[in-house]
């Protein structure tokens, strides 16, 4: 199978990679999949709780290059948006932003979770309502 | 970068080149002798005939056969095809027990699956950790409808070779017919059926530097005589057994390719075992958890199967497949997302089986491209685990097991 130029570009020039210290009250950290499955990724956000807007975002995803890509392209998108910017982000954004063939939509499905569940740990830890529905059906 | 054009092949397991020798065999029989071999008026069909008549002594020579028990095929998937229904088929009156082990190839596990849906019982006999399977566990599954034991010479993921002779001990003491998919072993390891107690063989020339698209099954005709009800009608070819007009340059290319394989298999794989080990050694000294799969003592020259914990295996060949041609058995290389069920039956955790590389080298495989494999792969590793969130856990000394994990 050949990868589109945009996943092989993400694959070969990660953005952000790295770890935020998930005990900061600001940073969120969504850590979905299972290495049973082949795919864990690990998505961080730090929000700036006067704007409730998201300044950086880091991951780490072991998986394959299209999971590597979705969650690369999703800490990109991330930064800048607004927490509820944020939780529009579908999965189908980042299949046809970088082009990923049917066997590969379940990564971008992970990278969605990541990110609600990213923002939904910083919610709790923040005492807020969690507005990102972890359960979203796919 | 100049690298950038350099490729190394090693997944010669998948197939082999096809050796230039093999390929000067070939040529003059596309066009100055295009004969058909069932031809016999006219010199073209009796050259074309000859042609077939001498890879068939090659091949037989190969595993020390009575050229008559060769069969020639379209590969080794259609001669474990008409190996199992076949002898299902005629001696369905005797019984409808097949065993077979779950490490099987898809052509042995699929046809078996196959014949259950028309009758067939068919036992799947485990393996150990070391992918050997377990006689006595083989010998309590006969029974009297039992007809057929099929177990795979040599594992094609794993390299791993069965013990053929005790198997054969066990069928013939039994009156079992004894099939075995040697695809992986014949032109590679010495193979005689004859020796070991097996009936019926299927395997094929793209394994073992032939060309594609031909294949053989040995049918032993003494002690006993063995038939299979051909599975594809017509004009009555190769004894009845398989009807369909000889491929024949393909099969004077196998015939070149056993000839040859039975002159150099020992100095290849004397060297390919070296190279073989000297790939493992590295990245056993120069990576933490690795991990190599299947019994080490009883396996090809030329196959290693090895998991690097923490890192996924498509991921990790995207590091370097531009240079370097290698199999993984991560179910993202798989539409099924399924990860390698020979590594599952291994007892392997689905996590071990998705980090897993196969390395098999070949008879054109250097030493320079070894040590690039090393380079290129170990670097991989580490870039991989650098962006693993599970490796920094382990390295934190987080118990993995003990993670509640979101499974899709």
């Amino acid at each position: 199978m050949a990868y589109s130029d945009k996943v092989l570009e993400h694959f070969k020039n990660p953005r952000n990679v790295g770890t935020m210290d998930k005990s900061d009250k600001n940073v969120g950290t969504g850590l979905v999949g299972a290495p049973e499955c082949g795919d864990v990724m690990r998505l961080q956000i730090q929000v700036d709780p006067e704007t409730n807007t998201i300044v950086d975002a880091k991951f780490k995803t072991f998986g394959c290059g299209s999971a590597i890509a979705s969650s690369s392209l999703a800490t990109e998108w991330l930064k800048g948006k607004s927490v509820d910017e944020a939780l529009t982000i579908d999965n189908m954004d980042i299949v046809e932003e970088l082009a990923l063939p049917p066997v590969k939509i379940h990564c971008s499905v992970l990278a969605e979770d990541a990110i609600r569940s990213a923002i939904a740990d910083y919610q709790q830890k923040n005492g807020m309502k969690v507005t990102s529905n972890a359960e979203k059906a796919h | 970068m100049a690298q950038n054009t350099r490729r190394v092949y090693l997944d010669n397991n998948s197939t082999t080149p096809t050796d230039p020798r093999v390929v000067e065999a070939m040529l003059p029989y596309f066009y100055q002798m295009p004969g058909n071999a069932a031809s016999r008026n006219h010199p073209f069909g009796w050259e074309a005939e000859e042609g077939v008549d001498y890879a068939r002594e090659q091949i037989a020579s190969l595993i020390k056969v009575d050229p008559k028990e060769i069969i020639f095929t379209s590969g080794a998937t259609e001669s474990d095809n008409l190996a199992i229904k076949g002898v299902f088929e005629m001696y369905r009156s005797k019984g409808n027990h097949i065993i077979t082990v779950k490490t099987e190839h898809k052509a042995v596990l699929d046809t078996c699956h196959k014949l259950e849906k028309m009758g067939a019982e068919v036992t799947y006999l485990d393996v150990a950790a070391d992918g050997l399977i377990d006689l006595a566990a083989l010998e309590a599954a006969i029974k009297p409808s039992t007809i057929l034991v099929s177990v795979m010479w040599a594992n094609n993921e794993t390299g791993v070779i069965q013990p053929m002779k005790a198997i054969g001990d066990i069928c013939a003491r039994h009156g079992v017919l004894f099939m075995s998919d040697a695809t992986q072993a014949v032109g590679k390891i010495p193979v005689s059926p004859k020796e070991t107690g097996v009936h019926l063989m299927a395997f094929t020339s793209h394994k073992m530097y032939g060309p594609k698209g031909v294949g053989a099954l040995y049918v032993s005709r003494k002690a006993p005589r063995v038939k299979v009800t051909a599975q594809m009608d017509g004009g009555g070819h190769e004894r009845g057994m398989r009807s369909g007009t000889l491929n024949v340059p393909g099969i004077v290319g196998f015939g070149k390719a056993a000839e040859i394989a039975g002159k150099e298999m020992a100095q290849d794989a004397e060297r390919l075992s070296k190279l073989r080990d000297k790939l493992e050694a590295a990245f056993l000294a120069n990576l933490e958890e690795v991990y190599v799969n299947g019994n080490r003592e009883n396996r090809m020259p030329h196959v290693t199967n090895i998991s690097f914990k923490h890192v996924e295996g498509e991921g990790l060949m995207m590091t370097f497949n531009q240079n370097i041609a290698l199999s993984s058995g991560s179910a993202c290389t798989s539409a099924s997302l399924e990860p390698s069920y020979v590594l599952v039956a291994l007892g392997l955790g689905d996590d071990l089986a998705h980090s897993s590389l196969r390395f098999s080298l070949g008879r054109f495989t250097a030493e320079e491209d070894i040590d690039y494999v090393i380079e290129k792969v170990a670097s991989g590793v580490n870039h991989m685990r650098d962006l693993s969130p599970i490796w920094e856990m382990y390295k934190e000394g987080i118990d993995l097991n003990s993670v509640t994990w979101q499974e899709h």
